[in-house]
Formats: structure tokens, sequence, C-alpha cells
């Protein structure tokens, strides 16, 4: 039994469909990054799972429990916004001890808990403070503290890194997994970061169009992409496409009026238009085979990234390690690619052949 | 950090005390003028060098006005008693009944709400007058007539609409994820209301009581039509002191200063929460 199960889950807005039929089971202790651009309806799903809105069709289960008739506060939910919502009233203490004071906790187990996950956060100095004097890495943990508090059984959290500065977002994407795991509860995480999602995911549910495009390990999901449109979102910079078709032998790609051979045998698919992908890092320097032109050259962390265009105009990135030959931009060079990084999406559905 | 000249602090000296003396004359004058006999005021020209006197207000407390023509009953202490009763009635009713109204405005959208609430605003659009004929024709089949409890309703045309539509806003700034992180902590959706949405809009809330027991304050018309001596609040009282034998001044004066004393108090009292609404947050919770 699932800690939590979505089923056929939708939610609309007049004649305007959020997300439709949404599926997804969470185990517990589990980590699910809910993926997604912004407008997708990642934060009214975890709206939905907490209970302050309702769907329009189907059923959300908690512990095996149909949700529909609890009310927010018996679900045994912890929720940390996007925008923090902190009660501007309380202190830092007072915010986190709420959730506690609501279960009717004696003053003991209140301070005990409460300087746990003050602990735990690292804000026991500011504790006093109000939210209005508290930096946005201050609020953003004690939001987190504060659904961490009562240790509930679902910890849902909506974007929590997006409103703070990029030091302490590095920082908290090494502590997250660490204080999430501890913490037992299934996770539901909100992000449209991909390094966020590939850094703390168990599984990453990718949302797009109103539906769940794939469900998988970080892994799964950048090596065995879904689909076309999965591949771009995950991967900086994002992976190189080509319209053209699979030739009759099923085992090489038009690319310039040339056969450029792949890896895998597609026989199913000869002849079927299709978009070939393959990401920069799969693309490497060789000494013979397609020919290149260097255009630009950028390091880029530690990588160099190449701008390249191949023979019948086709531009594509390329990453190489920085420890990697770089030739000088105006040169031209020959091109290889990996297999693992080459994938051919169907020109019509977007969707990965399986070769 | 100070970049201003001379010359603009001082322009800016002039025109502060011209505002001040602007709005204050009118209330300084009525203060000199509550401490002199009728003939001290009437004397021309007027001069602010006189013998002050307390016998105005010693009329209106006692009860006992001497006018050129002999010796007048007045009620004014049953006047302002009447006018704090009532105002502070009407607001604390249309507080209990506006504020909730006002989160349900601001919060749900229901059938007919927007129209509900602009009937509501509505009431502040008509004449008082087109309304009060059959309205005391009802009061009087209803025996409403000449009581508090009469009074008090009718003021609620004046008081509901004024909180209803400031609390509302108020209401509507809040975010409503506060409310929703208070459910999900564990509080039920009344105890969410109680201690996180009324707090936050309590600035709003002391606004808008404020402003309605101001305008209940200073009704007029609702009071002479619908009540009588002995329920009628000070704005109709002052009636009284204008007299067979002339208009006594020196009262009027004195019944201004008393009747300004409650909403003076009160607003200090609000504004001093006002203040500490807005610098919410800074003060530990």
């Amino acid at each position: 039994m699932s800690q939590l199960s979505l089923r056929s889950l939708s939610k609309s807005f007049g004649t305007f469909t959020v997300f439709d039929k949404l599926d997804l089971d969470a185990e517990t202790g589990e980590i699910v990054v809910i993926f997604g651009g912004s407008g997708t309806g990642k934060t009214i799903l975890l709206r939905l799972i907490a209970g302050v809105e309702e769907p329009t069709a189907g059923t959300i289960s908690i512990a095996g429990e149909d949700a529909a008739d609890i009310a927010p506060e018996h679900r045994g939910v912890g929720m940390a916004f996007q925008n923090f919502a902190l009660f501007p009233h309380m202190s830092a203490a007072e915010n986190i001890a709420s959730p506690l004071r609501a279960m009717h906790a004696t003053e003991d187990k209140v301070a005990a808990g409460v300087a746990k996950a003050a602990k735990l956060l690292k804000i026991d100095h500011v504790l006093g403070h109000a939210p209005r004097e508290l930096s946005n890495g201050q609020k953003q943990r004690t939001a987190l503290a504060r659904a961490l508090a009562a240790e509930p059984r679902i910890l849902l959290l909506d974007d929590p890194l997006r409103n703070v500065d990029a030091k302490l977002r590095f920082e908290m994407r090494l502590e997250l997994p660490r204080l999430l795991r501890q913490s037992g509860a299934t996770v539901l995480y909100v992000t449209q970061d991909y390094k966020e999602a590939m850094a703390l995911a168990d599984r990453i549910a990718v949302l797009a169009g109103g539906k769940f495009v794939q469900i998988a390990t970080p892994e799964d999901i950048y090596l065995r992409p879904a689909t076309l449109g999965v591949a771009r979102l995950f991967g900086d910079p994002s992976i190189n496409t080509l319209d053209t078709a699979i030739a009759t032998d099923g085992a090489s790609v038009n690319v310039a009026g040339k056969p450029l051979s792949i890896a895998r045998d597609y026989k199913a698919h000869a002849g079927k238009p299709v978009t070939f992908g393959v990401r920069p890092e799969a693309v490497s320097l060789a000494t013979s085979g397609m020919t290149a032109e260097v255009m630009a050259v950028t390091p880029l962390n530690e990588r160099v990234v190449l701008l390249l265009t191949a023979e019948g105009g086709w531009e594509l990135l390329a990453s190489l390690p920085s420890t990697a030959k770089v030739p000088e931009p105006g040169s031209t060079v020959h091109l290889a690619f990996a297999a693992e990084g080459t994938h051919l999406f169907d020109k019509a559905t977007g969707e990965r052949l399986h070769g | 950090m100070d970049h201003t000249s001379t010359l603009e602090k001082l322009i800016r000296g002039v025109l502060i005390t011209l505002v001040v003396i602007f709005f204050m004359f009118p209330i300084v004058w009525i203060f000199l003028m509550s401490f002199q006999t009728n003939e001290s005021i009437l004397r021309i020209p007027p001069s602010v060098v006189f013998t002050p006197t307390v016998e105005n207000y010693v009329a209106l407390v006692t009860g006992q006005m001497k006018t050129a023509a002999g010796s007048l009953q007045l009620n004014f202490m049953q006047n302002l008693w009447n006018s704090v009763l009532l105002s502070s009635a009407s607001v604390v009713i249309a507080l209990i009944l506006g504020v909730p109204a006002a989160y349900a405005f601001a919060r749900f959208k229901f059938r007919l709400g927007e129209d509900i609430a602009f009937t509501l605003l509505s009431f502040r659009f008509a004449p008082p007058l087109l309304v009060l004929l059959p309205l005391s024709l009802y009061f009087k089949t209803l025996g409403l007539t000449n009581t508090y409890v009469g009074l008090i309703w009718v003021y609620q045309l004046i008081c509901l609409p004024l909180i209803l539509w400031i609390v509302r806003g108020y209401f509507e700034d809040l975010s409503p994820d506060i409310e929703h992180a208070h459910r999900i902590a564990g509080y039920s959706w009344f105890q969410t209301f109680r201690k996180i949405s009324i707090p936050l809009a309590l600035p709003g809330i002391a606004a808008a009581g404020l402003l309605a027991f101001i305008f209940a304050w200073n009704n007029f018309v609702f009071a002479l039509v619908l009540a009588s001596a002995d329920k009628q609040p000070v704005t109709v009282g002052a009636l009284a002191f204008v007299t067979a034998s002339g208009i006594q001044y020196g009262q009027i004066a004195a019944a201004i200063i008393f009747s300004i004393v409650p909403t003076f108090v009160l607003a200090m009292f609000a504004q001093r929460y006002l203040v500490e609404g807005l610098s919410l947050g800074a003060v530990k919770g």
C-alpha cells in the first residue's frame, strides 16, 4: 500500500483544464520530484493533496484512505510554500511551534520540537525574531522547519529554493536529501530546476501539457527520456535535434544527404520521419566521419561548449571536458556520436523510439 | 543625510503652521467660547481677553439653563449618554455582523455574492430622508419608535456597509497561503479565522470601526425623526440651545467640547492601535 496515491486526478477552472487524469504512487520515505515549467499546475497539485483546494475529479488516498472528506488539518501533511507564508504576527519560534500546539502538545514537547527543527535547519539564533526581520534564506528555513516540526507523514515542498540566493540554494541542495531522509516522510517536491530535481529525487514525475509525461528515476529520465520534450527539459546545454528520417536499413539516419549510422537497430521503424537527438556530451571529436566547422568556443565550468555547423547547415552544440584539446574557431573537425546520448523520436508524436 | 536648505525648512515651517491654524482655529475658538458668557461672546469687536467662567459647563451638567427669560430644563447629559450608547452599540453590532460577512465576501465566490455586497453599499447612496418616512410608519406599527433597539437597528444603515467594504479590502490583501499554511498546520477553519485572519486585518477593522463610530455619532436625521427627547443623541439635543430668548452660544460651545471628547479619546486609542498594526511583525508575537 502506498503512502500517497493519486488516481485519475483532474483539476480545471471553468473550461480551462490544468491537468487531466494524473496517476501517481509514492511510498513511505520516498522523495518524488514533480518537475515542470511554470503554469503546468505543480503548485495546484500540492494544494489538492494538502486539501486546501478540491479536485474536479479523481481521488487522493493517504495511507490507503480516501482523503476527499478529510479536512486539511487532519490529513497529516506538512507543506512549505514557495512564498514561505509565515505567520507575520508570530515569532519564528511560534511559527515552528504552531503545528505542535495544534496537536495540544505539552510546553516541554513544543519547546523540544522547536529546538530540534531549528537545530536541524540551523536557525536556532533567530528563533525570537519576527518573520519580517529574517533574511529570505532564514524565512525559507523557518517555513521548512514549520513543515517538518510535527513529523508529518507527507511533506509537500513547493519550490522551496526558488526565492533564495544562489549560494544558499547550492548548500540546501546538498543538505536537503539528508534532511528529508531523516524525516522519514513521503516527500513531494516541486521544482522547475532540473539540477535540483536530479540531485534530490528518488523518482521524477515530469508534468507537461496536463499529464505526467514520464515518471522514472533521474537516471532513466536523463538516459532514456520518454519524449523529445522530456529530453529537452533535462540537460544543459539542451539536447541537439535534427529532423530527418530513418533509412531503409533501419541502422542509419539521413544527415545532409549522407547516411549517419546509429548504434541501435530501428528496422521496425525504417523510413519513418524522426527527430534525431544527440546530447552535447555525447558529441566528441574524431579523426574521421561527419565534418563540421567550429563557430564559437565557450568555456563553461568544467566543460567547453563548442557551437558547430555540420554538413547541411545543421547547427549543434558539443560539450567537451575542458581537459580535451579544444579546436580553434573557424577550423574544421570530424564528429562522432556516443550511442548512449543519441535518441530517435517519432516526429509526429515526439515519443522516443525503441531500437 | 540632511540636504534641505534653510529656506526650504523655513517655507515648510510656515506652510505647516498655516495648515494647523486653518484646521485648529474653529476648535480653539469654540474652546474659548465655552468659557465665556453670551454677552462677552457677542461683544463687538470680539476679543480674546475675557474673564473665564465655567457656568456653561455647570449648566450642562446640572441641567439648569438660565436664560434672560428664566430657567429652562436641559437634557444634555442624557443626550450625551444616548450618543455614547447608540454609537458604540451600533458599531459593536456592525462589527459582529460585518467582519465575518466581509471575510465571506473576500474569500468565497458564491451566487449573487457581488450583488449582495453592492446592495449593502447602495444603502449609503440613498438620501436618508427618502427612507425615513416609510420607516417611521413601520416603526410605529412595530412599536420601535423611540427605542434604543430601533435606533441601533437603523444605525446599521450607516455602520454596516462602511465596515463591510473597508474590512473586505483588508481581508482581500491577506495572502490566502498564510491561512492555508495555518490550516495545514492542524487548525480548523474557525481557529484560523480567529488566530490569523482577524489579527492580521485588525488595523483595518480598527479603522473601519472608528470611522463607523464617527459617522454614527454625527448622525442627525435618523434620531430627529425616530426618537423623542429622552432617546435623542447630542446632535439633535443641541437644538435645545436655540431658545425663545436667543441662541445660547456659550452652552453650545461647551456642549460641542463635551461631545468631541468621546470621539477624540477613541481616535487617540485607535490611532495607537493603527500604528501598532502597521508595524506588525516588528512586534514580538
